[in-house]
């Protein structure tokens, strides 16, 4: 069964290398440019995992997370946040708020493929 | 019948019905139950002013020139209404010094001087004498022609009486041992004598009730009201000047006022009633209008009482004088007459006693003391119990100085006028004004200059004003006055070097009252204080700036035992007052000093002050200094007290000042905290937002960089494709990191500038250029709308174009998506060079538009598509057009537009400061 993924960045060229890296591992991808845009994406379909910037406009990172967490059937979707101002106050808050994982800007691209993996296939040996 | 005898036994039945009431005051005072604490006392007590000069005289004046007598009460008036601030003063200074008279008064402040405490008293005792003098002439006058009932006539003695068979000599013994049954019960001059101030209040009731009754008796007894009388006099040619203000000169009423003004301060009696004996500084509150009420009472039949005499006896057999008693006798009134001989008597007796214990106080503490006290061989400091000798002193002087006053009326005997007599004690009590008006408000007067001004004033009125008296009286030869001393008519005694066209008083009063002021402030200002003199003058001008615990001055620093210091005070107030005094000191201290042995300065302090209410500060000064074996405190000292006592005000002000500035400072440090607080916020905000937009285009360059490295099969399309993302996401990266150096050399004030004379057309020009690909890029239609002339400016070319080209890049970024418009257009204004670029994009809310000014702040919220761009590009525009002197703003109407635009002033403005 293919893992559905949905990429959240409201910098064009970001989301496209992020959705470039998901498709390139045969994950169904979906994108959303603001909070909103990725709140529509999740009711029209649950995806399996989420990589979740923080700054955005509209909705940020933080609120959306907080919304996910609080819907009962949202439980087991993976939250992963991307942060990029690299505080470590930011990534306690996302774990916080109910994200499984965080990742910094700019990521390696290795690292942000295993972290996904590890999510999203847990059989195989973690990162 | 008024027989002698009848007279006498009444006056002499008046006077016990006083010592009874004076004894059971005393009494009642001693039961710690005061009957003379009410404010209503204290001004009848003041009213001894009204003596029976007043009573009698006031008429005498009158019937001789009309209402000249009025400045007389004029005077007291004022100085209770307007200057009673002075005796508020001066009461409270005695009171914190233990003052017993006006002589302890003087030489406490300045220095404890027993030099000017001599000097005081002698012009004290000379000065009073001939006001002592005109009372007994009163009551003997009185008493003569009372005798005489039914009978109208004045007794004119043919010759000198011998002076046993003198009505005034026994007048005057009678009320030398009334006097000293009043006076001198207690040892202690400063603890009040109520018994007295109880009967000298009393008889300023009778004496006000006998003149009223006189006056009602004259306006509706001989004649049919004031109008009756009025109508009368305006009749009879004689009388009728007196109704109208011809009299003295304006000069002499301005005299005379003044003169009554300084009296009133300056008498020792009155400094007796209203200083010394005042109980409660409140009570002074009540008698400034109180006393003045009095005088305008007593005052209301004079001119009635004048006029009825003046038409009763016309021809003036009579001597005006005595018309309060003619009248009633002239009308068969006995009874009327008696009374008003007992108000002329009680009149008379009041002042007398006064006097006489003030000055016998003075006499004691300030005259004979301290020359006892000198006279070694007689080994008076070390002597058992002196209170004895003190009483005998006090004794001893009240008897001398109504001798001194008789021996005054003998001489001069009946040459002049009541009035006469008594303005000449009045210009000698006035003498004492300078050094005590300046004493209590100028700190640099001092001891030299007060003896100075004391002495030439004495020595000038006695010179203008006693001297001339002798001379009158036959004891000089008259040509002393007609043609000056040796025929100098420089130095006559009433046209002194020459100064003509005043009344003699005047002229008196004019010499006097110069050298004595001139005097007392020339050598102050060169004369030095000593420490004591500083200390004394800091505590009597700085008076209501300190703490009333601290009483008096605290000269002693050196040591005494205390059994030494019992013994002084014992010696001098006797043993119960002293241990009375010296439990109360220890209770309120909680000190056991049975097993003290060294007395600490307060307490050596308090000792000299309690021996200052008996013998006066100087002798106490002294008394202490003989067993006290410390040295007297040195000047650093002094400059201690001086500042906490001069400079109270200072510390009490600036009190306030710094509670007020701590306020400030706190609220200051508040908003300081705040703005740091707000500044590391900022901070924080600035560097994670500088960390985010740095982050931003990295992650895509090494994403992309990442994705091309390991996927080498990508096709040429998809390559090309990422290659120019990292190639347009490095640029941006570097123009970033350029903006925010920028913006943080400007901001620091570090940024070169190079500052020339432009065409701004020229820079709008090339900017536009610059930008042409970016707009051809987003197929913006351009309008560009400069006018024919534009002013030349001073600016920076490259930043000036980096402005335009940023606003350009703003406009196109922001405007329609579709049918983009963008405006260039310049002009000159007022403000000076005014450029705008305008675009056709969704605007920007009211609310932003000072917000997308600062760094990083995008209204960005309202677009779905965020632009690209750093947010650092209005900030930095902002900053060069500041620094060029100019504002830049935006207008906009939101969903038509927004319109940016700045003004640059055509003179260069002073450099509006780089670093924000």
């Amino acid at each position: 069964m293919t893992h559905s993924v949905l990429v959240v960045d409201d910098e064009p060229h970001i989301l496209h290398s992020l959705e470039f890296l998901m498709k390139h591992e045969n994950y169904d991808v979906r994108v959303a440019r603001d909070g909103e845009a990725a709140l529509t994406a999740i009711e029209e379909k649950r995806p399996d995992l989420i990589l979740l910037d923080v700054m955005m406009p509209k909705r940020d990172g933080y609120s959306v997370c907080q919304t996910i967490r609080a819907n009962p059937e949202w439980q087991d979707i993976r939250v992963i946040m991307l942060t990029a101002k690299g505080r470590d106050i930011e990534r306690e808050k996302g774990l916080a708020l109910g994200a499984d994982d965080y990742i910094t800007k700019p990521f390696s691209t290795r690292d942000l493929l295993k972290l996904v993996r590890h999510y999203l296939e847990p059989d195989e040996s973690p990162a | 019948m008024l027989s002698g005898w009848s007279i006498l036994l009444t006056s002499l039945a008046y006077l016990c019905l006083l010592f009874a009431i004076a004894y059971y005051v005393d009494k009642r005072a001693d039961a710690g139950r005061s009957v003379i604490a009410n404010p209503y006392i204290y001004a009848l007590s003041i009213a001894v002013y009204c003596t029976s000069w007043t009573f009698y005289g006031s008429v005498g004046r009158a019937a001789s020139s009309g209402i000249d007598f009025l400045p007389i009460y004029l005077g007291p008036t004022l100085t209770f209404v307007v200057w009673w601030f002075v005796l508020r003063k001066i009461i409270r200074i005695s009171k914190a010094h233990r003052i017993t008279s006006i002589a302890d008064f003087i030489s406490s402040r300045y220095g404890k001087s027993t030099q000017l405490g001599v000097l005081v008293t002698v012009i004290a005792v000379v000065g009073i004498m001939p006001y002592i003098s005109l009372q007994l002439k009163a009551v003997s006058t009185s008493f003569n022609v009372l005798l005489q009932y039914p009978e109208v006539i004045t007794p004119h003695p043919s010759g000198r009486v011998p002076v046993l068979q003198d009505t005034a000599f026994l007048v005057a013994l009678v009320m030398a041992a009334f006097a000293i049954l009043f006076g001198t019960r207690h040892i202690d001059a400063s603890e009040h004598h109520e018994g007295m101030v109880a009967a000298i209040a009393f008889e300023s009731l009778v004496k006000l009730i006998a003149f009223l009754a006189v006056g009602l008796f004259v306006t509706f007894g001989l004649y049919d009201g004031f109008a009756d009388l009025f109508a009368t006099a305006r009749a009879t040619p004689e009388v009728a000047s007196l109704l109208t203000l011809s009299g003295a000169s304006y000069g002499q009423w301005m005299t005379l006022t003044l003169l009554s003004m300084a009296a009133i301060v300056c008498l020792p009696r009155q400094f007796q009633v209203t200083v010394v004996e005042n109980v409660n500084e409140a009570h002074l509150e009540k008698a400034v209008w109180l006393f003045p009420l009095y005088l305008l009472i007593i005052n209301i039949f004079v001119l009635p009482i004048a006029l009825g005499g003046r038409l009763a006896f016309p021809g003036g057999g009579v001597d005006a004088d005595t018309f309060v008693l003619t009248l009633p006798m002239f009308d068969q009134q006995e009874f009327l007459a008696l009374f008003a001989f007992i108000g002329g008597l009680s009149a008379a007796t009041g002042m007398v006693i006064v006097a006489a214990i003030a000055l016998s106080t003075m006499v004691s503490n300030d005259l004979v003391m301290p020359v006892l006290l000198r006279l070694t061989w007689l080994r008076l400091t070390e002597r058992g119990d002196l209170t004895v000798l003190l009483l005998f002193i006090r004794r001893a002087s009240i008897i001398l100085i109504l001798l001194l006053g008789y021996a005054y009326f003998h001489l001069i005997g009946e040459s002049d006028a009541l009035v006469t007599i008594g303005l000449v004690s009045f210009a000698a009590a006035a003498q004492f004004a300078p050094a005590i008006i300046g004493g209590i408000f100028w700190k640099a007067g001092t001891r030299r200059g007060a003896v100075t001004g004391l002495s030439l004033g004495f020595a000038v009125w006695a010179y203008t004003l006693l001297l001339p008296s002798f001379a009158r009286s036959g004891w000089l030869p008259i040509e002393f006055i007609d043609a000056g001393p040796l025929g100098i008519g420089l130095l006559k005694p009433h046209e002194l070097f020459g100064l003509r066209g005043m009344d003699s008083l005047s002229h008196a009063l004019f010499w006097s009252m110069l050298v004595n002021i001139g005097g007392y402030i020339a050598l102050s200002l060169r004369s030095h204080q000593s420490a004591i003199e500083r200390i004394q003058a800091a505590l009597f001008v700085d008076v209501f700036r300190q703490s009333s615990a601290q009483g008096g001055s605290r000269f002693w620093r050196g040591s005494a035992t205390v059994a030494d210091l019992r013994a002084l005070i014992v010696r001098f107030v006797g043993k119960s007052t002293a241990e009375r005094a010296l439990g109360g000191y220890a209770r309120a201290r909680g000190l056991n000093l049975a097993k003290l042995r060294q007395a600490d300065a307060d307490l050596v302090n308090f000792a000299e002050r309690l021996l200052a209410g008996a013998i006066g500060a100087a002798s106490a000064r002294v008394m202490v200094a003989s067993v006290a074996k410390g040295e007297v405190v040195g000047i650093e000292e002094v400059m201690k007290i001086l500042e906490e006592t001069s400079q109270v005000i200072e510390y009490s002000h600036s009190l306030e000042q710094k509670s007020r500035e701590l306020e400030a400072t706190t609220a200051e440090l508040r908003a300081a905290n705040e703005r740091l607080k707000e500044l590391d916020r900022l901070k924080d905000d600035f560097l994670s937002t500088v960390s985010h937009e740095l982050r931003t285009p990295l992650t895509s360059i090494r994403s992309f960089s990442e994705i091309l490295f390991d996927n080498p099969d990508l096709d040429t399309e998809e390559r090309s494709r990422f290659l120019t993302i990292i190639v347009k996401e490095s640029e941006r990266l570097t123009r970033l990191i350029n903006q925010i150096l920028d913006l943080a050399k400007m901001e620091a004030g570090r940024m070169e500038w190079e500052l020339d004379d432009i065409d701004p057309r020229a820079v709008i020009d090339e900017a536009l250029a610059v930008s042409s690909g970016l707009l051809a890029e987003k197929s913006v239609r351009l309008e560009v709308k400069l006018d024919g002339h534009l002013p030349r400016v001073h600016v920076d070319r490259d930043r000036l174009m980096q402005v335009i080209v940023n606003l350009l890049s703003n406009a196109v970024k922001f405007c329609h998506q579709t049918h983009g418009l963008v405006v260039v257009s310049a002009e000159t204004r007022d403000e000076g060079l005014y450029v705008s670029v305008a675009d056709n994009g969704p605007g920007v809310a009211s609310e932003n538009r000072r917000m997308i000014f600062e760094k990083f702040q995008q209204a960005n919220e309202a677009l779905t598509d965020r632009p690209g761009g750093s947010g650092l590009g209005l900030a930095i525009s902002r900053q060069i057009v500041e620094y060029f002197g100019g504002r830049i703003w935006v207008e906009s109407v939101p969903g038509h537009g927004a319109k940016f635009a700045f003004t640059i002033p055509l003179e260069r403005a002073p450099v509006a400061q780089s670093a924000e």
